[in-house]
C-alpha cells in the first residue's frame, strides 16, 4: 500500500523537535516586529519629550502595564490557538479582567470629576490620531505574527488570526505610550483599545487567506 | 479508546525526541485511525489521499502538539481541518467550473507570463529530478501514477519528493522552517 512508502519515508527523515518550539517561532516574528516598530516610533516621533518626569506618575504606568498586560494575554492566547485543539480559555478572561478593572477605574475619574471637565478627559487632545498612529506601528508586529503563524498550525484560523492581530495592536499600543502623553484612563480605554480592535478585526479578516496550511 | 490515547501519546513523546522506530509505529497507527475517520465521511479514493495529505501534515506540524495536553484531540483536530480543507477546494473547484468560467477566459495572460518566468527561475534552484516533477504534476497537470512511472519510481516516493521539493520552495520564499 501506497501509504505505508510515506510513512516509510517521514519517518527515515525524523528529526527530534525543539524545546519550545511554537513559543520560540512566535517570539523570533513578534520580537523582529516588535523592533521595527520601535525604532519607528524613535525616529520618525521620538519619546515623548517628558518623559523622565512621567515615569513618576501613576497614569504613565497605567497605560504601560495596560498595554503590555493585553499584548502578553495575546500572545498567550495566540500560542494557544497556533495549535490544533488547544483552547486559550484563560488568556481571554485575563483580557476580559484588564479591560474591565479599566472600564472601573474610567468610571471613577469621570464620576469624581466635575460635569464640565468629563468631555475633554475622555478626548484628551490627540483622540484623532491616537487610535491611527497605533494601528500603524502595529504593523510590523501583525506581519511578524503571521509571519510566525503560517509555521504553525491553527485550526480556527478566523478567531487565531483575530487574537493575533489583537495582541499585535496591544504591542504596538505599548509602544506608542512612550509617546502619548494623555493621561486619564478613558482616553486609555476607548482610543487605545479601539486601535487594538481595529488591528484585532483586520487579523480576523486576512486569516482564512494567509494561515491556511 | 483510554489504552490507545496513552499508547498514542508516548509514541508521538518518542517521535518528538527524534525516535524514528516509535514514529514509524506511531504513523501507521495513525493511518488506520485516519482511514477509519475519513472513508466514513468520502469516497474510498479521496480518503486515502486525505490519510495521506493529513499524514504529511501531521509530520510537518508535529511541533504544535503540546506534550502537556492529550493526544487524541490534537489528532482529530487536524484530521478535521484536513476534511473541511478538501470539502471546501471540492466546492471552490465547482464553483469555477460553472460561475466563474468567462471571467477566467477573458484574463489578461501577461501576468501568468510573468509568474510563469518567476516560477521557472524559483524551480531552477532544486535538484533535475525534483524539478521534473513538479513540472509535470503540478503545472503540466500529469498525475502522480504518470509522473511515477516516467521516472520509474514509486507512486509514494513521488508525491513525497513534490512535497519536499514545494517545500523547500516556500522555505526558500519566506525564510527557514522546520525539516
Amino acid at each position: 500500500m501506497k501509504t505505508d512508502e510515506l510513512i516509510e519515508n517521514l519517518s527515515e527523515t525524523l528529526e527530534p523537535v525543539p524545546r519550545h518550539w511554537v513559543l520560540r517561532q512566535l517570539l523570533e516574528g513578534v520580537g523582529a516586529g516588535a523592533l521595527v516598530s520601535f525604532l519607528i516610533l524613535w525616529v520618525s516621533m521620538g519619546f515623548r519629550p517628558d518623559l523622565a518626569t512621567a515615569i513618576h506618575t501613576s497614569a504613565y504606568w497605567m497605560k504601560f502595564f495596560y498595554t503590555l498586560a493585553l499584548a502578553l494575554l495575546g500572545f498567550w492566547a495566540t500560542e494557544r490557538l497556533a495549535r490544533p485543539s488547544s483552547k486559550a480559555g484563560w488568556a481571554f478572561l485575563g483580557i476580559a479582567l484588564v479591560i474591565f478593572a479599566l472600564t472601573v477605574l474610567s468610571g471613577m475619574q469621570l464620576m469624581h470629576a466635575p460635569a464640565a471637565a468629563r468631555m475633554p478627559m475622555i478626548m484628551g487632545h490627540s483622540s484623532r490620531v491616537c487610535p491611527w498612529l497605533i494601528i500603524g506601528l502595529s504593523v510590523p508586529i501583525f506581519a511578524g505574527t503571521f509571519w510566525s503563524l503560517q509555521k504553525l498550525a491553527p485550526t480556527r484560523t478566523v478567531l487565531a488570526g483575530t487574537v493575533a492581530g489583537f495582541a499585535s495592536g496591544a504591542l504596538g499600543a505599548w509602544i506608542y505610550a512612550f509617546r502619548c502623553d494623555e493621561t486619564t484612563a478613558p482616553f486609555l480605554l476607548i482610543f487605545f483599545t479601539l486601535g487594538m480592535a481595529v488591528v484585532g478585526l483586520a487579523g480576523g479578516l486576512v486569516a482564512r487567506r494567509v494561515l491556511r496550511w | 479508546m483510554l489504552a490507545a490515547e496513552a499508547e498514542l501519546k508516548s509514541l508521538m513523546v518518542a517521535g518528538l525526541a527524534g525516535e524514528k522506530a516509535a514514529y514509524r509505529v506511531l504513523l501507521t497507527a495513525l493511518g488506520d485511525v485516519l482511514r477509519r475517520y475519513y472513508s466514513r465521511r468520502v469516497g474510498r479514493d479521496d480518503a486515502e489521499d486525505l490519510v495521506q495529505d493529513a499524514l504529511i501534515a501531521i509530520h510537518t506540524r508535529r511541533a504544535t502538539y503540546d506534550q502537556g495536553q492529550p493526544f487524541t484531540p490534537w489528532l482529530f483536530a487536524i484530521a478535521r481541518y484536513k476534511l473541511l480543507d478538501f470539502l471546501r477546494r471540492k466546492r471552490v473547484r465547482v464553483t469555477v467550473a460553472l460561475d466563474e468560467a468567462d471571467e477566467i477566459f477573458a484574463e489578461d495572460d501577461s501576468e501568468a507570463a510573468m509568474a510563469r518566468r518567476d516560477l521557472e527561475t524559483l524551480l531552477s534552484t532544486l535538484p533535475e529530478p525534483t524539478q521534473a516533477l513538479i513540472r509535470q504534476v503540478k503545472i503540466e497537470g500529469h498525475s502522480m501514477q504518470e509522473a511515477a512511472d516516467k521516472a520509474g519510481r514509486s507512486e509514494v516516493a513521488v508525491r513525497v519528493g513534490i512535497h519536499r521539493g514545494l517545500k523547500t520552495l516556500s522555505d526558500r520564499l519566506r525564510g527557514k522552517e522546520l525539516p
